[in-house]
């Protein structure tokens, strides 16, 4: 890493770099720290207005109320009837996706790790790695059109349309899982690929056959990267938003039925923005309430996937 | 019992025949096999999008499409505040991620001394990119509509795709200036260059086709991106048609635009209007992205 270190000198006596007292030089080197920082002042930024906004609401409603009622109607007056604030059916919405999608991308894209590290050609590595890249490049609106116009109709078919909504869960829940699987694909074959070949060697050597190897050996040893591919594949399935806002619908429904029309927290998002509903509102705040939860959400997946690269990682060589 | 049978005690079969057992040999072609196939599943669903929307929409590709607003009507429909806003978006997103995410890049490869806010900063980045697009959104409908009074405005939704994107730009261009060999800065710096001479004429040239690449990619997810836009207050009607340096006007998006077609109740609209818009967004995006790939090749093969 530290290859173009050397502007720092070893001792500060001998000194082969020139003297930076130019003020150019400086200035410089000022303004690029000051890109490096615009990264932590977005942090700042996105912290500070889910604070801002959302704790307003937090003024207004019980925050017991909001993580506990099995309701979420957050619209129009606050003393009506119909006026529900427990975000319950949204989190359930949102892990009922994340579920079916992991269902569908673990093994899927273990499998393909597996065979593009340890079976494919390299010519066919060639074309299957880019072709991959392009999937995960495809606009998850896309995406949300096939969940909509062409998985939808065939579940439909296969199980029956009273058990089947034309929004559901599973339909999204299937292609959120597909949109995912470059990204557990990828990075577990980069934990596989780094397993050292003598670990192969030592395991044929045994007798293990290469399916045997892959499994008793190659996998346990690339534990900690697998885990974290698929903690932060989780983290993208919580924040996808396209997919579910076309395929899942925009009722939320404490369910576990994968048939049934429910709403995630992001699709929550898109559809009160789209309302328009003016900046203050109860409503409009409730945006940035849910926001909060979904960015603590993924804030913590991603620093557990580092945590278990970090900790766990078996350092080779 | 074979007369060949050997005498109690002693292991039956002894290594005679040391191939494979036929079984052995099966259970590890099946295995091979369903990892394979499982490889194609996602390939598979890919070939299977492009076809159905090539043949949901390909008929309604014509001129008009391309130079018509939106309409109530399906047939008379088009998608030119897309186009137009897409395409301003992209100039004024590239136009600011580009030397913020490369001169953070360089900061963090070449300046940065190694203390603890230095780490903080490259801990900061890594998470950052797992942040949900759709926040970003939400940072934009707050601070840059609102707090910071730019409205619902062009301007608006290319910050937040530039915050976006930035985090992607910034690893790439690190990756790009790591991968150039320590010599050429070293060799830079004994001839008497400061440091940021040498790395403005002799690490960033070569490092360039890299971070370019690098770019091309992160821009052209931004180009596909729809949740942070359609938060930050994208329309698409014809109120959003603009000339691209009015920054401080509505603006449209093709993926906005496509979400709003399938969001229509008319099949016509969900199916065909919506998918000649993919097409079209899909050709820009094959477009920037085979361009980066190229560039990444044709790099490659010099080294």
């Amino acid at each position: 890493m530290p290859t173009l270190q050397p502007v720092v000198p070893p001792s500060p006596d001998v000194s082969l770099a020139p003297r930076s007292s130019r003020w150019g030089e400086r200035s410089i080197v000022s303004v690029l720290w000051v890109f490096a920082a615009i990264s932590i002042v977005t942090t700042l930024a996105i912290v500070f207005v889910l604070l801002e906004e959302g704790v307003k609401f937090f003024g207004q409603v019980s925050i017991v109320e909001f993580l506990t009622d099995t309701a979420w109607r957050p619209f129009g007056d606050a003393t009506s009837e119909a006026f529900r604030i427990g975000v319950l059916p949204l989190v359930s919405g949102t892990m009922l996706v994340t579920v079916i999608a992991l269902l569908v991308a673990v093994p899927l894209g273990l499998a393909s790790a597996a065979y593009l590290s340890e079976y494919a050609p390299a010519r066919v590595r060639g074309v299957l790695k880019p072709a991959l890249e392009v999937l995960a490049g495809i606009p998850t609106v896309v995406l949300g059109y096939f969940a909509l116009t062409l998985v939808t109709p065939a579940l439909r078919t296969i199980f029956s349309p009273e058990s089947i909504n034309i929004f559901n869960a599973l339909s999204a829940g299937l292609v959120v899982g597909v949109m995912i699987i470059p990204t557990v694909a990828s990075l577990s074959e980069d934990a596989l690929s780094a397993v050292p070949d003598g670990l192969r060697a030592a395991s044929y050597g045994m007798g293990a056959t290469k399916s045997v190897t892959i499994r008793r050996v190659l996998f346990p040893a690339a534990l900690s990267g697998i885990v974290s591919a698929i903690i932060l594949a989780m983290g993208r399935a919580i924040g996808e938003t396209m997919i579910v806002s076309v395929a899942a619908g925009n009722l939320p429904t404490l369910t576990i039925n994968p048939g049934s029309q429910i709403q995630t927290m992001t699709g929550y998002i898109v559809q009160a923005v789209g309302g328009e509903a003016p900046r203050g509102s109860l409503t409009y705040n409730s945006i940035f309430a849910v926001g909060i939860l979904l960015f603590l959400m993924t804030f913590a997946l991603n620093i557990i996937a580092n945590r278990i690269v970090r900790r766990f990682r078996e350092a080779y060589e | 019992m074979s007369a060949l049978s050997t005498p109690a005690g002693v292991a039956r079969g002894v290594a005679l025949d040391l191939s494979a057992p036929r079984a052995r040999l099966r259970r590890e072609r099946a295995f091979q096999g369903v990892l394979m196939t499982a490889t194609l599943v996602a390939l598979l669903v890919m070939v299977t999008l492009l076809f159905d929307v090539l043949s949901d929409g390909a008929a309604r590709l014509n001129q008009d499409f391309f130079t018509s607003y939106t309409s109530r009507r399906a047939a008379d429909t088009g998608i030119r505040t897309g186009l137009t806003g897409s395409l301003s978006l992209m100039v004024l997103v590239a136009g600011m991620s580009f030397p913020i995410g490369v001169g953070a890049g360089i900061y963090l490869e070449v300046f940065a001394p190694d203390n603890r806010f230095t780490r903080f900063m490259q801990v900061n980045i890594a998470n950052l990119a797992g942040v949900p697009s759709v926040v970003y959104g939400l940072l934009a409908a707050a601070m840059f509509v609102y707090i910071m009074g730019l409205g619902r405005t062009l301007i608006s939704g290319a910050l937040a795709l530039t915050l976006l994107i930035l985090p992607v730009i910034i690893v790439a261009s690190r990756e790009a200036i790591r991968a150039v060999p320590p010599s050429i800065f070293n060799g830079a710096l004994a001839l008497g260059a400061t440091p940021w001479q040498a790395t403005r004429k002799q690490v960033l040239p070569v490092a360039m086709p890299g971070i370019l690449t690098g770019t091309i990619l992160a821009l052209s997810r931004a180009v596909g991106e729809t949740a942070p836009i359609l938060v930050a207050g994208a329309v698409f009607s014809r109120r959003a048609d603009n000339e691209p340096w009015n920054i401080l006007e509505a603006f449209g998006a093709l993926p906005v635009q496509v979400y709003d077609f399938i969001k229509r109740p008319q099949a016509e609209f969900q199916t065909e209007v919506a998918a000649a818009g993919i097409i079209v967004m899909l050709t820009v995006l094959l477009t920037m992205n085979s361009g980066a790939i190229i560039l990444r090749n044709r790099y490659a093969r010099r080294r």
